[in-house]
Parts: structure tokens; C-alpha cells; sequence
């Protein structure tokens, strides 16, 4: 097996991951727009190689309470994924498909509204990773945590704390009326690492 | 003043000072006191063992390297070894859906490695607040010997 870290990923495997980032944002802009009829735009993401004493900071502070949606990736690669919102976003995107009738985060209905959009989004990038590498990808069910953004991200931070000292952040922007500020981390695990990247010829 | 520990890291601090690190999730806060010199250190692991993984130059991110350098550090800073006690808190489950290789939650593994280096090196666990799922802010205050916890939209809970 080779020495593949965090640290050591080439320029190109970064380039790949923004490009990823960019066609699931722009796969999730449009399957947003459609769900909750209205115009949605974006930008670019960015992708940040981070400490992870940099990550809360990032986030806004590890005290922030955020909603943070997880899927097990099973298939081709194995690993994680993690879609992150800050509160008020996340009542947001919720009111957007539900209405008034949502009045915060904690209601069963207003979880589960949650998760479907997260599912969507998190959907969105698989299916561009899916279709750049040809590998086959199975999400597991999402499940939903609502919590400070520390505590949310330590689930990752530990599953990257394996490989080293630093994690993987993309981060989008998507736009309505209001800046949709969404984060997005993948964990694949250092065999399916290298399968990436061989798939993709680098 | 309160001096803050990040994720994988560690510290200590002593009198009236206090000793901080917030939104703990899976990762376990542990704290080693001497009551009396007031001396006090805090470890933020992420993982149970460092034996297991190649990667593990930096001790503070394991509970059993982790728990040894804060056992140094204290030593070092004042602290009697005789007198020490220690006090934990952390190791949640965020989410129940687990990833493949974890069959028992990370979080519990880690409460228990931590729990298994502090009988090692014979500090009486004097206090824990494990498990369940939600994240922890957890604050120590050397000169009272209290651990406060503190979670989203609850009472802080002193240990």
C-alpha cells in the first residue's frame, strides 16, 4: 500500500475535488430550485485543507449549533459523508418545503424535511464523484444530528484523525433570497483514496 | 483566566484559572487534579490507542500516549503524583449510523482506553459524565476541583 495522507494529496487530486464540488453544487442548485421552486444560484467551492484546531473557528466557533447530516458510503470506495448547515439555514431551507408551519429545527416532520434536502444535496455530489471516477457509490440512510458544530465534527475529524492532523472541507454557497452557506466533507478511507485517483488516471 | 484546549490537544493550569474545551462530540475531555497544590491538565483524545495507527506523532490526539504526556505535564508543573485524581467527560455517539470498520462506537472506545490508562497508572476516576448523544463544553477549575458541562439548550452539569 502506498503512503497516501492528507498532507500528501497532489494539486491535481484538489483540482479534482473542487471540480467535483462545482458539478454536485450546480446538480444540487438545480435539484433545490426544482423542490423548492425558486431561483437558487451559486459560487464556486472552495476546497480547504484544515487543522483541525482551525475547523471550529471555520464554522463559525465549536459552540455553534449546527445540523449536520452523515452517510456511511458503501460500493466501490468506502467511507463517509457529511453535509453541514448552521441553524438559521437549516430553518431556512426547512420553511422553504414545508411553509410556516415550521417553527424549529427539533419537530419530527421538520427533521425529516431535513434530511430529505440534505439527502438531495449530499446525492447531488455523489453522483458527480460517481460519474467523473465510474465508480459505484451507495449512501446509507442520513441520519441527522442537531448539535454544536465540535461535537457534529468530531465525527469526521476522527475518521480523518486515522490518516493525520488535518481534514477536508469544501464549502459551498448557494443563493435565494438568503446566502445558503453549506459545508460539505467526505472521509473516504486510504484504500478507496487510491482508487479515486487511479480512476481519474493521476 | 481560561486557557483553551483544541481538538488532539492538551494542557494544564493551575489557582484560579480554569481550562476549557468546547463542543467535545466522540472525543473524551480528560482531567487530572491534585487537589492540594491546585494543580490541574487537560486532554482532548480523539482516539483510543496509538499503537493501532501509523500516524500517531502527535501523543495528545490518543487517550493512552494523551493521558501519559498530561500525566508529565502536570508532574512538571507542580502537581504530587500520590495526590492526583482524575475526572472524564465525552465520548458521545452523534450519529447511529456508524461507518463499517467501527462495530463498537469510537466514542465508548474511547471512554473505556481512557478509563483503562488511568488504572494503569493508578489515578482514581473520581467523577465521569460519558456516552449519550449530544456534544459537550466542558470547563475544569483547578482551585475548586469542579467540572462543569455544559450542552445545548440544558443546564450546566457539575461533576
Amino acid at each position: 500500500m502506498s503512503d497516501i495522507t492528507v498532507q500528501n494529496m497532489s494539486k491535481e487530486y484538489f483540482d479534482v475535488l473542487k471540480e467535483i464540488g462545482n458539478i454536485g453544487a450546480g446538480n444540487a442548485t438545480t435539484a433545490l430550485a426544482t423542490m423548492l421552486q425558486t431561483k437558487v444560484d451559486m459560487t464556486v467551492p472552495q476546497v480547504k485543507l484544515l487543522q483541525f484546531s482551525e475547523v471550529g473557528a471555520m464554522l463559525g466557533g465549536e459552540e455553534q449549533v449546527m445540523a449536520g447530516v452523515y452517510l456511511a458510503i458503501t460500493g466501490d470506495i468506502e467511507g463517509s459523508i457529511m453535509f453541514l448547515v448552521k441553524e438559521d439555514v437549516a430553518l431556512h431551507l426547512i420553511k422553504k418545503l414545508m411553509g410556516d408551519m415550521a417553527t424549529d429545527l427539533y419537530g419530527e416532520m421538520e427533521k425529516s424535511a431535513l434530511k430529505e434536502i440534505s439527502n438531495i444535496i449530499t446525492g447531488a455530489y455523489l453522483n458527480a464523484l460517481s460519474s467523473m471516477t465510474n465508480l459505484t457509490i451507495v449512501p446509507s440512510i442520513p441520519d441527522l444530528c442537531i448539535d454544536m458544530a465540535g461535537a457534529i465534527l468530531s465525527v469526521p475529524a476522527i475518521e480523518f484523525g486515522e490518516l493525520g492532523d488535518e481534514m477536508l472541507l469544501i464549502q459551498t454557497q448557494i443563493y435565494d433570497e438568503m446566502s445558503i452557506d453549506g459545508f460539505f466533507i467526505m472521509v473516504p478511507d486510504l484504500d478507496s483514496y487510491q482508487k479515486i485517483l487511479s480512476s481519474l488516471g493521476l | 483566566m481560561e486557557i483553551k484546549v483544541g481538538m488532539a490537544d492538551l494542557n494544564v493550569c493551575s489557582g484560579t484559572d480554569s481550562i476549557t474545551t468546547l463542543g467535545l462530540g466522540s472525543c473524551v475531555g480528560v482531567v487530572l487534579w491534585d487537589p492540594t497544590t491546585k494543580v490541574c491538565g487537560m486532554a482532548h483524545v480523539m482516539l483510543p490507542d496509538s499503537t493501532s495507527i501509523r500516524n500517531n506523532s502527535n501523543v495528545a490526539k490518543f487517550a493512552d500516549s494523551g493521558i501519559e504526556e498530561l500525566l508529565k505535564r502536570v508532574l512538571a508543573k507542580g502537581a504530587r503524583r500520590q495526590n492526583l485524581v482524575a475526572k472524564i467527560a465525552g465520548g458521545a455517539q452523534m450519529f447511529s449510523v456508524n461507518n463499517k470498520s467501527d462495530l463498537i462506537a469510537v466514542g465508548t472506545r474511547n471512554v473505556e482506553a481512557s478509563i483503562k490508562k488511568l488504572k494503569e497508572l493508578r489515578i482514581p476516576l473520581k467523577a465521569q459524565d460519558t456516552g449519550e448523544s449530544y456534544g459537550r463544553t466542558v470547563t475544569f477549575y483547578p482551585e475548586t476541583g469542579q467540572y462543569h458541562i455544559k450542552r445545548v439548550g440544558k443546564e450546566t452539569k457539575i461533576i
